[in-house]
């Protein structure tokens, strides 16, 4: 195990949750097509457009796809700032046919739960002894089959990121390598990384997931020590490199009041 | 019906006739785009049990009928609010059968879209990759793995799924029922060639010149629809492109309220079952509120030529 980054005791002048959709948005490669929920991912989008990735195309499954990030906060996809000034307004199965012929690059997701293997539940979820209906899949189990690579966005306790999910309503690896395959997924998709409240995961050969980078003021051993199985961790792990003023700008300026990164 | 027959029918007589007890209704196809709000509360209104729902992601409004009872089974790929998260009415009745059991039926957007899109071709399945090694696949009977016929690879076989209507809440259509739908479209289009029978609720009813003057927008022709109601600020609290934006405070409210049984019958005393009918409940939501979600600066798109 490699030499623990030191805890640092920095007056942070972002919160966690901005920390996430920046490491998210850092998930972005230019020109890439992108697809793109509502909250965290719709910042990490409008932040790799204002940063470092200002040609990536934003898939949203209502039917939009976009160029330019919409010039207001959206609570949802299917807000009028939205659709105006969108690329094209057309159908679901318009962006999932995109999505399914393999163009999309990277689509980023939620969930209740995530497991060792990157598998997602949304469906079946468990409060203070008790089973809860959420919501369910949405298209994320779409995007979880069919994008080159799925970014999990998850806060980092021991209750959301667990060794097996209840229900897996989202497939990652499975029960690791190999397992893809045989359910005739394609080859080219799967996991590619967990941004969580404290680091970041990525994946092996075998399909398991390990800690790649804790974020700054964060130690190792808490990371570990919050996951809900025996997490392996990276021969280079590292620490996240904090936001840049750059980036912090580019989140306020569409977020000011913190409405979505408030963790 | 012919397509030159006068459609146009109060909101209460639409439901009256096309949606009895026990139907399969295709409600919330543009997603959180012109839900059908006005429509799906007179459906309470009039009392109807045993529905089956279907739509993509329905935002509050099939937490609504299912709290009240009306609903006896979802098939849907999301079921909640979508810029607040769960849906209580839904969580008390999957899991404690409040007021009454509901059956679900999941599925993932993709499959959802691509059941209607069969029976919009007159197939009876689609294929797709999607789905496969999710438990969504071993618990939904319409999705079924199939070795592919022309080459070596497992599919997924989405079964035709046929509404028995489908209502869609669009901008402008005209008395025949020719419809223009514009922004996003999620699976309006297909829902409603899937469906046995159309209810389309409009904004504004037009001439049917308005409508063929532009017949790339013309996205339900007239012949599949049964009914049209003029039915403005039909979709509020969510937003309709071009007429007004999101009312993001009501959808709060909603969840607030829904989260106790009590709070749930307050708030559809409020909204649903004390207002006679949609002009009411705008009445009541106020001219200010009204006016605050009003389109603030129209942005037109520019004229397609049909000239020859």
């Amino acid at each position: 195990m490699p030499a623990q980054p030191k805890a640092q005791m920095i007056q942070r002048t972002y919160s966690s949750g901005e920390m996430m959709a920046i490491a998210a948005a850092r998930e972005i490669r230019d020109e890439e097509l992108v697809f793109v929920g509502m909250r965290m991912p719709m910042l990490a989008f409008a932040v790799a457009k204002r940063t470092h990735a200002p040609h990536a195309i934003a898939l949203f499954e209502n039917g939009v796809i976009r160029e330019a990030p919409a010039a207001e906060m959206l609570y949802t996809m299917g807000d009028p700032a939205n659709l105006q000034g969108a690329t094209l307004c057309g159908t679901m199965l318009d962006v999932m046919g995109f999505l399914q012929q393999g163009r999309v690059q990277v689509a980023f997701l939620g969930a209740a739960e995530v497991d060792r293997f990157g598998n997602l539940n949304t469906t079946w979820g468990h409060r203070e002894g008790k089973d809860v209906r959420l919501p369910g899949s949405g298209g994320a189990c779409d995007l979880a089959c069919l994008a080159q690579r799925t970014v999990v966005l998850i806060p980092h306790e021991r209750s959301r990121l667990v060794e097996h999910t209840g229900f897996r309503t989202s497939p990652g690896f499975g029960t690791g390598e190999g397992w893809r395959r045989a359910q005739g997924l394609p080859a080219n998709s799967g996991p590619s990384a967990i941004i969580t409240t404290r680091g970041i995961l990525r994946f092996g050969e075998d399909g398991e997931a390990f800690l790649a980078a804790v974020h700054p003021g964060v130690s190792v051993e808490d990371a570990l020590n919050s996951a809900g199985w025996p997490l392996r961790v990276s021969d280079a792990i590292r620490e996240t490199p904090p936001p840049s003023a750059e980036e912090l700008a580019a989140i306020r300026a569409i977020d000011p009041g913190g409405f979505w990164t408030a963790a | 019906m012919t397509n030159t027959a006068n459609k146009l029918v109060t909101l209460a007589a639409a439901i009256e006739a096309h949606v009895p007890s026990g139907s399969m209704v295709l409600l919330g196809a543009q997603l959180e785009h012109a839900i059908p709000f006005a429509a799906a509360h007179e459906i309470i209104r009039q009392g109807r049990r045993k529905l089956t729902l279907v739509g993509p992601i329905s935002d509050a409004l099939f937490d609504q009928m299912i709290g009240v009872g009306t609903v006896e089974r979802v098939m849907a790929a999301w079921v909640g609010n979508a810029s607040e998260g769960l849906g209580h009415c839904f969580r008390r009745a999957v899991e404690q059968g409040i007021p009454k059991p509901v059956a679900t039926v999941d599925y993932t957007n993709f499959t959802l879209a691509l059941a209607l899109h069969a029976a919009a071709l007159g197939v009876p399945f689609m294929p797709t990759y999607s789905a496969q090694g999710s438990e969504i696949l071993k618990r939904n009977g319409n999705l079924r793995e199939f070795p592919s016929p022309v080459n070596e690879e497992k599919l997924i076989a989405v079964r035709a799924l046929k509404p028995d209507v489908a209502i869609i809440h669009a901008q402008r259509a005209d008395r025949f029922g020719n419809t223009h739908l514009w922004g996003n479209l999620g699976v309006a289009v297909d829902g409603a060639r899937a469906s046995r029978r159309v209810i389309v609720t409009a904004e504004e009813i037009v001439e049917p010149e308005v409508v063929a003057s532009d017949p790339n927008r013309t996205l339900i022709p007239g012949f599949m629809v049964s009914a049209v109601v003029h039915e403005p600020r039909g979709a509020h609290p969510s937003p309709v492109q071009g007429y007004y934006g999101r009312d993001n405070a009501f959808f709060a409210d909603y969840h607030e309220r829904s989260r106790t049984v009590d709070g749930f019958e307050s708030w559809l005393a409020e909204w649903v079952t004390r207002p006679a009918g949609r002009p009411e409940y705008l009445e009541q939501l106020g001219a200010a509120r009204r006016e605050s979600l009003a389109v603030k600066k129209h942005a037109y798109s520019a004229a397609a030529d049909f000239g020859y």
